[in-house]
């Protein structure tokens, strides 16, 4: 028996046999007989199933008559049991961090045939958990309520879907959007794969209901620059965006647009493919409806402040800044395509007219779109033929390594869509097909009966040098068929690149300001890639679309739901339960030399200024000990971690048994 | 002034003498120095690849060694010695225990390879340590002069470290700098065949007229290259291309640096360009004085 | 000719040799796209594709694939390596089918690029440069004393214009380099392992 602190210590010992599976290797009774000596042990029990009720009760009895303080169970991992020995401990009237586990299975006889060795190393294992538990001080759970309100960052399909279904419950969602209208990538497509459903016809009444929705406040032209907090508590600084026009007023009757002097700008919407004017919506079906001024071009004439009957319009407007207090936050921000110009040339986009990215493409075959829906070359006239290549900057280490997924199915579609436009040949270089979804094996077989010539070969070049007359004034594919192992040439008259999906351009902001992780492809990290998909390392945080990789609208509209019922079910709580193990730093010993802050990897520490030392935001700390174990002076130390209850455990390994 | 040691290669010793000859002008026009490698050896090109690779990495190597000594970055103005020349540094440094056996190689003749020499290539010394400071020196106007800038595969392959590898400018850009106007050139970097032209002769014709194509379809007055290989491959069978495929592909072939040197004044003969297989006097015809 | 019980031995050992090869991991990486067929240069004169080679390789079939024309048809112009989406440099396999072949004593039908790649190592070993004029006296003389002719408008081209190597040029070190290239082959690191076991 020993004292501490004036309480004696009578420490509870439970060497378990688990049937055979410590038994029959570890020496239990020599275990229990060496656990009896050592110093603080009040009582030493074996059975034969520590986890089953009647052991729980045996510790629940135990402690109650024998008035133990401490509890040591020498049995399987923690991951196993920890929570229901902790649950018999809380039960028999102490706090469940007054225990601990020695793990004499999966560390020791699951991993041994050597019967000696095995007992000694329980032993030592067991003497660990003794010195240490000694050291363990009580420590409580915290609860912290859940804001209702939940954030989704990024307006397209994804956003759309998971604002809905949140709205729907009848909870808050601030839905923010960083271009000037919500739609994303699907507003662009003109039919969508393997049904042909138009997009715009599939899209349009969610983006109204959006708009519509008394719960979903849309703040379009707007970005997330700052969030603090943790689950259930996030603090979120929003920048809109100056649109001078004021979006309340603007009933996008388009006078303004009509009288504008500044045209032909680039459309970004139209891939660069159609002009627009300085006041301008980017397409006919924008939610919200009302113009935006891009104020690089803007002459600042004022013809348009002329025209607008609602008094809409004014070039003073200045961002705006706005805080929202959310309890969840979905980031929903996309992909883009791959894009690297450079890398392009090969297949002679830049350099040849006709040579064309698929969503440049797509704007073409979209009625709406820069040629209102006729497939022409730049002449005007209606191509003979076009080629299609698959795998443009995917699957390759020179671009990026991953399948995109989509683009096979894509690919298709336009090929389709040609057929259906014009009498050209269309031919595919590709080296797989990939039509994993529904119905879109069924679809490929459609466009095996169309006549669209499916060639296994990657398109290798293209290039206008001619070797025959049939081949000139064309673009010629250089490629391999590989089937019939032959090199050919095929003379067309353009080229769609079916380029792949890559994380979207400012993907390493979107990183920083909320702290996510990236995985090898650079897309974001999921928890777990098959049981937590939506979910991020951190919590309150979900993930969902193509943030989190390529995707195609099925996919993505079922991960937007995921993750909205993920955030449900944070607000259905109400409240999140805490970790204790968390880390605090003691302010007398602090040095303000912010180390700490640098190395979490979860944003939980910040520096008080007035102070002049570093807090820990408990809520957001997961105890993983990098600020402990980098602190120079010691002032960060970790609950249930700190240094006499590792040393303990150390000694007691070096003892000698 | 700024020193290199030059390492020539056998292409440029004799039979494609223009080159030596305009490089060494080019070089002393522009107040660069060259100091050939003392003794130096065949660098195995890419046919000693083909024996054995540790010999031909010793090969390569032993000049590698001797340059070395002098302290300077070596110049060398082949392509395909470049390529080689910088492949064994590469495998020497990847492969454990290679370097210490080519220096086992090398002991019996006093040599010793430290890994430590830069091996550059003569455009690109020309492109970064004189670089714009070129169009100073320039003394007759050749913007009437529009040339195709063919740089053969040797240079920017296996992967581009001195310019793009499918669509390189600098050698472009050199060109304009030099007061001539590159045209759009498809071929850039299209293989001529190298030594193909011996062992399968009718491939390499045909990779020569791609070659000569494109440079006709860019309405080029000249080509300039910067490998003696190209050089020789591209001026030395025109007449058999234009009976084989019956085209018009005639087309006058330059070293860059021999059209380099004449923007800044040197003359035609000092130059080699004289001794060139393609007659060059028309286009150069077409350049004004100072 | 080989018997059949002898060429399967010795396809044994030098698919054996080709594994053991640093670059043999990247080449179970192919996913047949033909990218390597499509950008090369020759291919529309070789007998069997790039990519078909790695296929051949891959079915044990060594072989045939040092019997092609492909093989001695490369011009290693690096095009195939810079763009393969493995990220597989092709040309420095072609390099080592050239040299098996050569250990092992076989090739294709057309043996001329073979026999120039020998007297070109043949020239270097005795001078310690490539002097061309003996290399082309030696080559055409084995493969094609009729290629004389064929030659005369090139040869009158370089005579006029100062540019016909007559005499090779003298190396200093010629001899070192001479012994080092006449000495019989040391073998790799990883061929040292299999010897010895």
């Amino acid at each position: 028996m020993s004292k501490d602190n004036g309480k004696q210590k009578r420490i509870g010992v439970y060497v378990c046999h688990c049937g055979t599976n410590i038994a029959h290797t570890v020496n239990v009774n020599e275990v229990v007989e060496f656990a009896k000596k050592l110093p603080g042990v009040a009582l030493v029990k074996d059975y034969k199933y520590m986890c089953s009720d009647p052991g729980q009760e045996m510790i629940k009895e135990d402690v109650k008559k024998e008035n133990l303080t401490h509890i040591v169970v020498a049995s399987c991992s923690p991951l196993m049991h920890e929570p229901t020995f902790r649950g018999a401990v809380k039960a028999a009237g102490l706090n469940e961090f007054m225990f601990q586990m020695a793990n004499i299975r999966e560390q020791c006889s699951w991993v041994s045939m050597d019967n000696a060795r095995s007992t000694e190393k329980a032993k030592k294992l067991v003497a660990a958990a003794v010195k240490r538990v000694g050291n363990h001080e009580p420590l409580e759970f915290r609860e912290v309520p859940v804001n209702p309100a939940t954030l989704v960052v990024g307006g397209g399909i994804a956003g759309i879907e998971a604002a809905l279904t949140i709205a729907s419950s009848g909870k808050k969602v601030y839905l923010v959007e960083k271009s000037p209208t919500i739609g994303g990538h699907m507003a662009k497509f003109d039919k969508t794969f393997p049904t042909l459903d138009c997009a715009a016809c599939i899209l349009t009444p969610k983006m109204v209901s959006v708009a519509q929705n008394k719960n979903i406040e849309l703040m379009s032209y707007s970005e997330v620059e700052d969030v603090k907090g943790y689950i259930g508590n996030f603090t979120v600084q929003i920048r809109k965006k100056a649109r001078y026009v004021d979006v309340s007023k603007c009933t996008g009757c388009g006078l303004c647009e009509a009288i504008c002097p500044v045209k032909n700008i680039p459309s970004e919407f139209e891939e660069m493919q159609g002009k627009r004017k300085a006041v301008y919506r980017p397409f006919p079906q924008a939610i919200p409806a009302a113009y935006v001024i891009d104020m690089a071009t803007c002459k600042k004439c004022k013809a348009c402040i002329k025209k607008c009957e609602r008094g809409a319009i004014n070039l003073d407007m200045k961002d705006e800044m706005v805080k929202v207090d959310v309890g969840n936050i979905i980031i929903t921000t996309g992909y883009n395509t791959f894009n690297d110009k450079k890398y392009l040339e090969r297949y002679g986009y830049g350099v040849y007219d006709n040579v064309y990215t698929s969503l440049e493409f797509e704007r073409f075959t979209h009625a709406s779109g820069p040629t209102n829906g006729k497939v022409v070359m730049k002449d005007g006239a209606e191509p003979k033929s076009v080629a299609i290549l698959h795998c443009i900057g995917s699957r390759d280490t020179n671009a990026n390594e991953h399948c995109s997924r989509v683009c096979c199915m894509y690919s298709m579609k336009l090929a389709h869509l040609i057929k259906e436009k014009t009498s050209a040949k269309v031919y595919e270089f590709y080296i797989d097909i990939r039509a994993f979804g529904k119905g879109y094996e069924e679809f490929y077989k459609r466009c095996l009966h169309e006549e669209v010539d499916f060639i296994r070969g990657k398109g290798a070049e293209v290039t206008r040098l001619a070797e025959t007359a049939e081949e000139k004034g064309k673009l010629i594919v250089r490629f391999e068929d590989t089937l019939a192992a032959k090199v050919r040439r095929m003379p067309v008259d353009m080229v769609v690149l079916s380029v792949g999906l890559q994380p979207a351009n400012d993907a390493d902001k979107t990183a920083k300001v909320f702290s996510l992780s990236r995985s090898k492809d650079g897309f974001f990290l999921e928890k777990h890639p098959k049981l937590a998909p939506v979910s991020t390392a951190s919590d309150g945080i979900y993930i969902a679309g193509c943030a989190q990789g390529p995707k195609d609208i099925p996919d993505t509209v079922a991960q937007a739901n995921a993750a909205a019922a993920q955030a449900l079910a944070n607000i259905g709580k109400g409240k999140v339960v805490l970790e204790p193990i968390t880390s605090s730093i003691d302010d007398t010993l602090c040095a303000g030399c912010k180390l700490c802050i640098g190395v979490c990897p979860y944003g939980a520490i910040e520096y008080n200024e007035s102070k002049k030392v570093s807090e820990i935001i408990e809520a957001v700390c997961k105890g993983c000990g990098t600020c402990v174990a980098v602190c120079p002076s010691g002032a960060a130390k970790q609950r249930g971690y700190k240094d006499p209850q590792i040393y303990s455990e150390i000694e007691a390994i070096l003892e000698k048994v | 002034m700024k020193k290199y040691t030059y390492y020539p290669g056998c292409s440029l010793e004799v039979s494609n003498k223009p080159y030596d000859a305009s490089t060494k002008e080019l070089f002393k026009a522009l107040k660069l120095e060259l100091e050939e490698v003392p003794d130096w050896n065949c660098c195995g090109a890419t046919m000693y690849m083909n024996f054995d690779e540790h010999k031909a990495v010793y090969l390569a190597a032993r000049n590698l060694a001797i340059a070395e000594k002098t302290g300077h970055d070596m110049a060398v103005p082949c392509s395909a010695c470049f390529t080689v020349l910088q492949k064994a540094k590469k495998f020497m440094k990847a492969e454990e225990g290679l370097q210490d056996k080519i220096n086992g190689m090398l002991k019996e003749e006093g040599l010793t390879y430290d890994g430590k020499v830069k091996i550059r290539n003569i455009l690109e010394i020309i492109f970064n340590d004189v670089g714009t400071d070129i169009k100073t020196l320039v003394k007759r106007n050749l913007k009437d002069i529009k040339v195709a800038c063919y740089y053969g595969c040797q240079l920017v392959r296996p992967k581009g470290t001195f310019d793009d590898t499918e669509n390189p400018e600098k050698l472009d850009k050199l060109m304009s700098w030099c007061g001539a106007s590159p045209v759009f050139f498809d071929a850039k970097t299209k293989c001529c065949g190298g030594m193909l032209m011996s062992t399968k002769e009718d491939v390499a014709l045909k990779l020569v007229r791609d070659i000569l194509y494109a440079a006709k379809e860019s309405g080029a007055d000249c080509m300039v290259t910067a490998c003696p290989l190209c050089q020789i491959n591209l001026e030395g069978y025109q007449t058999e291309i234009i009976k084989k495929f019956k085209e018009k592909l005639d087309i006058p072939i330059l070293y860059f640096t021999q059209l380099a040197g004449y923007a800044l004044g040197l003359d035609a003969k000092q130059l080699g360009i004289n001794e060139n297989f393609t007659d060059a006097k028309k286009t150069l015809a077409k350049a004004g004085g100072n | 000719m080989l018997n059949t019980k002898k060429q399967k031995e010795l396809s044994k050992i030098i698919s054996k040799e080709f594994e053991q090869l640093p670059e043999g991991e990247k080449l179970k990486e192919c996913i047949q796209c033909g990218t390597c067929s499509g950008s090369c240069p020759v291919s529309f004169a070789m007998d069997y594709t790039p990519r078909q080679i790695i296929a051949m390789l891959r079915a044990d079939m060594i072989e045939e694939v040092l019997k092609s024309d492909t093989v001695w048809i490369c011009a290693s112009c690096y095009l195939c390596g810079a763009r393969c989406p493995a990220g597989i440099n092709f040309t420095d396999f072609m390099y080592h089918l050239k040299r098996f072949g050569i250990k092992y004593g076989i090739g294709p039908k057309n043996k001329k690029a073979i026999k120039m790649a020998q007297d070109f190592g043949t020239v270097v070993s005795e001078h310690g440069r490539n002097f061309e004029a003996e290399l082309i006296v030696r080559y055409n003389l084995r493969t094609n004393p009729f290629n004389f002719f064929k030659l005369i408008p090139l040869s009158i081209k370089m005579l006029l214009t100062n540019r016909m190597p007559f005499f090779p040029s003298k190396v200093k070190g010629a001899k070192y380099i001479r012994k080092v290239l006449k000495a019989k082959d040391a073998p790799r690191p990883a061929e040292k392992a299999e010897v010895a076991s």
